[in-house]
């Protein structure tokens, strides 16, 4: 069935058709529309969900902690400053291993106030061990939070996974999507078996004091997870290509096959970046594009071009652009653009000029300190 | 009921890291034979944290979920809302929590869990300081107490808890201490079969942090109702009704004991000077004049 | 996975009678059996069999039950060692 919506309204049903038992979020903009139609859903259709209106944005990701801990599916939904507050939880999520499910929405991060979209909430979450995704249009954020449920709960991961997307770009712009039927999507999503869980019948006690060594054994196995998930991302993309139609993965890789170029980049852009690419081909540049999807686990084996334009839409102050970063031990070029922080428009033609930019062999900030 | 008459059943075992003389694993013990079996303790970092012992074991023979220090009721309030959704109606999450992460850090996410009307109980034992990273002041520490941030003694009176958790008008808040098992239990049990936002405050003297004798602290829990500095009273649907020694002052059957008795036990009010006396006394008069008032409206309202 | 998991045990921080500067003896022929030693014990190191049982492998020495002891039937002596 097609549904046209805002990525908002199509992230809160795709939370509702993955069948949580509890969700807990507390509003921010440019999230607020997502916390809505939950109250909306459990208060006038009947879904059958505990909805905890909590009163802060660490108090909804640990009470998500809480519910998961006792061994159910859980949601939650937030956006910039409310990423950062719950941060702290974020880490706890990550080390308790519960596959809490979040979407972000992107928004700058303050002061001054600042509502439009760049990825600096989500990239400063990096480090806590959950799963990161980026969406590029409303379909892949239904997709995306479908299969990040999967994903998150496959027992070889048993992490915590997020996907974002661009606050207003994204968010309140509405756009076509094809919504699987409610049977289809439980037969891709059975009921959550947790991996470990509170239980009166068996008590234990969870995070109490924990020594140096087995400490570091318990980090091991997290990052050990994070490298199985990268097997399991594609595993769950194929799957759900054959049942639905729309293959995912890792990455997308865009007219790459016979580029010279690819440009690197995620989310919004890596839509905008679509147009530039076929643009630039027309002009007979062979460039390509490489969305990272995924940007934890990092998909460095995806990225084994000569030639990579990194666009990134944030800042780690006294680094630079982080994928640019991340990418910088790969062997292959990788030129760095900063661009679009704070909500600044970034569109098909800077994009192009961006490419071109590169060719000469400039990176930096855009359109700062090249253009 | 007789202390033989309470449960046999103990669900704290033996060999936990509590300091020797502890008063929370005095109210632990008592308190579990109360809740039971069908109980997830939900702990924020404060002593207790500590006195479960370390990864592998644990001394607690519950469920417990540590969270991190400010957020307990916010981790008890998706315990809840799982176990309503799996139906396991008969289990109860209980936040086990001390003063630090109730008054201070744990205050937005408390407020937040008993305004939304959370199906819990919160029990915060008052050991009036934040012990458990070393003796440090919370904004439950009294007037003139000394600890590591307030060498020279605490300069402002504690707040008001009882006041601030009534505020948001719940069936049940309660206060007991240590010296009274019996009180306590009853308190414990009466919480347990209810249903709704619950909250118990047990006071809790500590050795270390007040600097008395390991083996007073029972004495010292006694003598702070017997003083006045503590206050027992049970709040069923918002009704208060005083107890114990605490109900035998209000009535005017008992007079308090003499407040120097309970400061010259303790070491932390060693420097005290007439002229803090003198204002610990002021507001201890004030809060039973509150307290007088409080109980003259109760029984008018009879 | 591995997560911070613990499991329930007895002696969870191994032998604390080790702890122990004082240590209590019980004059059962003194004693009234009220059980307030066996409720004000924080280390539970009181049993309560025929008459109360002190479980020294555990018992820190706090000397609580000695002080609330109706009957004074509880004494704190040096712990010989």
């Amino acid at each position: 069935m097609i549904v046209i919506d805002t990525a908002n309204h199509i992230a809160a049903l795709a939370a509702k058709m993955a069948r949580p038992k509890v969700a807990a979020a507390y509003p921010i903009t440019p999230q607020t529309t997502i916390v809505e139609r939950l109250a909306q859903y459990v208060e006038q259709a009947d879904v059958d969900m505990e909805y905890i209106r909590v009163e802060s944005e660490h108090s909804a990701m640990t009470a998500c902690i809480g519910a998961a801990a006792t061994g159910v599916r859980t949601f939650t939904a937030t956006a910039s400053h409310g990423l950062l507050l719950m941060h702290e939880m974020l880490h706890w999520a990550g080390l308790a291993r519960l596959p809490i499910v979040m979407v972000n929405v992107n928004r700058a991060i303050g002061p001054g106030w600042n509502i439009w979209s760049d990825l600096n909430d989500a990239m400063s979450q990096r480090d806590t061990g959950w799963i990161q995704f980026y969406a590029s249009s409303n379909q892949e954020v239904f997709d995306g939070v479908i299969q990040a449920y999967k994903i998150a709960e496959h027992h070889d991961v048993l992490l915590p996974a997020m996907v974002s997307y661009d606050g207003f770009i994204l968010s309140h712009t509405s756009m076509p999507v094809d919504v699987p039927d409610q049977k289809e999507i439980d037969a891709f999503l059975p009921e959550f078996k947790p991996g470990w869980r509170i239980d009166v019948e068996n008590p234990i006690t969870h995070g109490n004091i924990v020594p140096p060594e087995p400490y570091m054994e318990i980090r091991y196995s997290m990052q050990r997870a994070m490298e199985k998930a990268k097997r399991v991302i594609e595993e769950v993309g194929k799957e759900y290509g054959e049942r639905f139609g729309r293959y995912y993965g890792l990455v997308e890789e865009y007219r790459c096959d016979d580029a010279d170029y690819v440009i690197v980049t995620m989310a919004a852009l890596a839509a905008e970046a679509h147009f530039a690419v076929d643009r630039l081909r027309e002009r007979g540049e062979k460039v390509g594009l490489v969305n990272l999807r995924t940007f934890r686990p990092f998909p460095y084996e995806k990225l084994n071009y000569d030639h990579m334009i990194v666009i990134d839409r944030d800042i780690s102050p006294g680094l630079g652009g982080v994928l640019a970063h991340e990418m910088k031990a790969l062997p292959g070029e990788v030129y760095g653009f900063v661009a679009g922080l704070g909500g600044v428009d970034v569109t098909y033609k800077d994009i192009e000029r961006i490419y071109a930019l590169a060719r000469e062999g400039k990176q930096g900030w855009y359109p700062t300190e090249v253009k | 009921m007789a202390i033989k008459d309470l449960p046999m059943e103990e669900y704290l075992l033996e060999g936990h890291a509590a300091c020797p003389g502890c008063p929370i694993t005095i109210a632990l013990r008592t308190a579990l034979k109360a809740l039971g079996k069908k109980t997830v303790l939900v702990i924020p970092a404060c002593c207790s944290a500590v006195i479960e012992a370390l990864y592998p074991k644990t001394a607690f023979n519950v469920p417990v979920l540590n969270i991190a220090f400010e957020a307990a009721a916010a981790g008890a309030s998706g315990v809840a809302a799982a176990l309503k959704m799996l139906h396991e109606t008969d289990v109860v999450p209980v936040v086990w929590a001390g003063d630090g992460g109730t008054y201070d850090i744990g205050l937005q996410a408390l407020s937040g869990a008993l305004e939304r009307r959370t199906d819990f109980i919160y029990v915060c034992y008052n050991n009036q300081m934040y012990s458990n990273t070393g003796i440090q002041r919370s904004g439950a520490t009294p007037y003139g107490a000394w600890t590591t941030t307030t060498w020279g003694g605490k300069k402002e009176h504690q707040k008001d808890l009882s006041e601030i958790v009534m505020a948001h008008h719940i069936p049940y808040a309660a206060t007991a201490t240590i010296a009274y098992p019996q009180d306590l239990f009853n308190k414990m049990k009466k919480a347990r079969e209810m249903k709704g936002p619950r909250f118990v405050e047990i006071f809790a003297p500590c050795p270390p942090g007040w600097r008395f004798d390991m083996s007073k602290t029972v004495e010292l829990a006694k003598l702070a109702v017997e003083t006045g500095v503590w206050v027992l009273y049970e709040a069923v649907n918002e009704h208060i009704e005083f107890n114990g020694t605490s109900k035998s002052i209000i009535e005017g059957k008992k007079e308090r004991r003499p407040v120097e008795e309970w400061l010259t036990l303790q070491g932390r009010f060693r420097h005290l000077t007439p002229d803090d006396i003198t204002e610990i006394k002021r507001e201890l008069d004030a809060r039973w004049e509150h307290y007088r008032q409080l109980y003259h409206s109760q029984q008018k309202g009879e | 996975m591995k997560t911070a998991i613990s499991l329930p045990t007895k002696g969870a921080m191994g032998k604390t009678g080790t702890w122990r500067v004082f240590r209590p003896t019980i004059d059962l022929e003194k004693c009234i059996k009220c059980w307030r030693c066996w409720i004000f014990c924080p280390d539970a190191a009181i049993a309560r069999n025929e008459y109360p049982v002190i479980d020294y492998d555990y018992c820190k020495g706090c000397g609580i039950c000695a002080n609330e002891c109706p009957v004074n039937a509880i004494e704190m002596g040096r712990e010989e060692k």
